[in-house]
């Protein structure tokens, strides 16, 4: 005898139908996201950087009209394959701990003989005015694809930098009392569509670092590493982060050794 | 091997006098100068403008045209991924128009013979909107649409 | 002059694949300046590609073709070696011309 024919059972399965669905469509849009994503990536407009970048760093340029073929990125004058996977690091000349825009920087000021004013000058382009500055980054990060990361702390003041960095990672300010932590110190944390890495865990940080610079799509530009957080201080309220500064190098230094060991997969394309 | 001028004049169909021209040995071929832009193809608002504009009749749906791994969401407009194929015989041209755009027209592609009958290019979409694939194929117009939402996203990525 | 257009063919099957990457703002015309002014339109209008001088693709482009426009198609035909042009004539009436050897 059949008592429970149409009863709760048929109501829960109902339910969870509707949740399955209601799931489902969720995923669909995930995916359809990640299909865009997907199609971006044949065709990434960077490489029209990466070529202007290669070959502005062997044009004779500034007061000395020097190239920039001699400059030391870490591994050797004239090396540049491979440099970004090994950066930041402590540079003996200058005496501190640099990324690869402050060492581009010392290059175009050591050996072209420009101001250290002038070479700062414009680092993130726009359609009335191109970077050059992103043009070396593209070229130079090029030839770290593929590169494991690895970012040394051998030096005390690496190890220091690091320390640095890390604080600022966590430290809140700004009229939002933000962090950086407070968008990227959990898993699945989300921004209407975006999600956001976590950067304290293994993965997030090595998927983040290793994928920029990159072409952003809605900024119709090649940006770097030093755009990235100059933009992240934007968001978060925060006095801007000056370009190629002590703190930007620090944050670099923090980010890019979390990402140690990681395949570097850039210059990338993103929306 | 350059086909007889009149062999490509009797052949006509779809194909510009410019790209006639360029066909028969006339013009330079590759020199982009040879066709002339269709303005008001491009100042066009909607399908009834643009089809005047190409000198064509009201468009017949068609599933032989196909928006192929074409995102349905794109999460900024101003990069949008379109890949169209036709499978409709003697495909001449493709073109893409945008409903919601400013204007419709984004851009059309003239397939000549040899040249596989489909596309991939980026394109700018202010706002989710329709979008159609408009080929013409033997003469007569056709056309597929589907929809793209277009997002905006969050501050990061 | 403009930035050089980064241009590909491959051989696939008895087909060429061609992919190109150019450089162009694609202004649409749309856009404000700080002074609210609008920012004039400019944009690559036609588009021509040739394997071995025979054209084998040309298009008609408006400025909703995105920034830095990609294109990519087949053709029939062509081996490795071979040459492919790309020509695009914008509103300026600037023009730019690159090659590539299909590989």
């Amino acid at each position: 005898m059949r008592r429970h024919r149409h009863g709760p059972n048929r109501f829960v399965a109902i339910v969870l139908a509707r949740a399955a669905f209601a799931v489902q469509a969720q995923g669909s849009a995930v995916d359809e996201i990640a299909k865009y994503r997907a199609a971006l990536q044949d065709g990434n407009p960077a490489e029209l950087w990466e070529a202007r970048g290669a070959a502005l760093w062997k044009e004779k340029r500034g007061p000395r009209s020097a190239s920039l073929e001699q400059c030391d990125l870490g591994r050797g004058a004239g090396v540049v394959k491979g440099a970004y996977a090994e950066l930041p690091r402590y540079f003996a000349d200058a005496d501190r701990v640099m990324d690869l825009e402050t060492r581009i920087v010392w290059c175009v000021v050591t050996l072209q003989g420009y101001t250290e004013a002038d070479a700062k000058k414009g680092p993130f382009g726009g359609p009335d005015r191109k970077s050059d500055m992103e043009a070396y980054v593209a070229f130079v990060t090029s030839e770290s694809r593929g590169i494991r990361m690895n970012v040394a702390q051998s030096h005390p003041k690496e190890q220091e930098a690091y320390r640095l960095g890390e604080k600022m990672f966590y430290f809140r300010g700004g009229t939002h009392d933000f962090a950086c932590a407070t968008c990227h110190g959990e898993d699945a944390k989300r921004i209407r569509l975006q999600d956001l890495p976590n950067l304290t865990q293994k993965a997030g940080a090595q998927k983040a670092y290793t994928t920029w610079p990159a072409y952003r799509v809605s900024q119709g530009e090649l940006r770097s590493f030093q755009w990235r957080l100059n933009d992240c201080f934007r968001q978060q309220r925060f006095p801007e982060l000056i370009f190629a500064s002590d703190a930007s190098i620090a944050l670099t230094m923090f980010l890019a050794r979390n990402a140690n060991g990681a395949a570097f997969d850039a210059p990338a394309i993103k929306r | 091997m350059v086909k007889s001028r009149r062999e490509i004049l009797k052949s006509g169909g779809g194909m510009t006098l410019m790209a006639l021209l360029v066909a028969a040995g006339w013009l330079k071929p590759g020199s982009a100068a040879a066709q002339a832009w269709n303005k008001s193809a491009f100042d066009a608002k909607s399908m009834d403008e643009a089809m005047k504009a190409f000198g064509g009749g009201v468009p017949a749906q068609s599933k032989e045209i196909v928006f192929v791994s074409t995102p349905d969401i794109a999460e900024n407009g101003a990069v949008v991924p379109i890949s169209i194929t036709s499978s409709l015989p003697k495909t001449e041209s493709i073109a893409i128009l945008i409903e919601k755009n400013p204007n419709m027209l984004a851009g059309s592609f003239d397939i000549p013979p040899g040249t596989e009958p489909a596309i991939s290019t980026r394109v700018k979409m202010g706002q989710t909107s329709n979008v159609y694939a408009l080929v013409k194929a033997d003469g007569r117009y056709f056309v597929a649409s589907k929809e793209i939402k277009v997002t905006l996203g969050g501050c990061g990525g | 002059m403009a930035d050089p257009m980064k241009i590909r063919a491959n051989v696939v099957g008895d087909s060429t694949e061609v992919k190109v990457l150019m450089s162009h703002e694609m202004e649409t015309g749309q856009r404000k300046d700080a002074q609210g002014n609008a920012i004039p339109a400019w944009f690559i209008q036609t588009v021509a590609v040739a394997h071995d001088g025979k054209p084998v693709l040309s298009a008609q482009w408006g400025p909703a073709i995105a920034k830095n426009p990609f294109l990519a198609f087949k053709f029939k035909g062509g081996a490795k070696g071979d040459k492919i042009q790309v020509t695009w004539v914008d509103s300026r009436g600037e023009k730019r011309t690159d090659e590539a050897l299909i590989a």
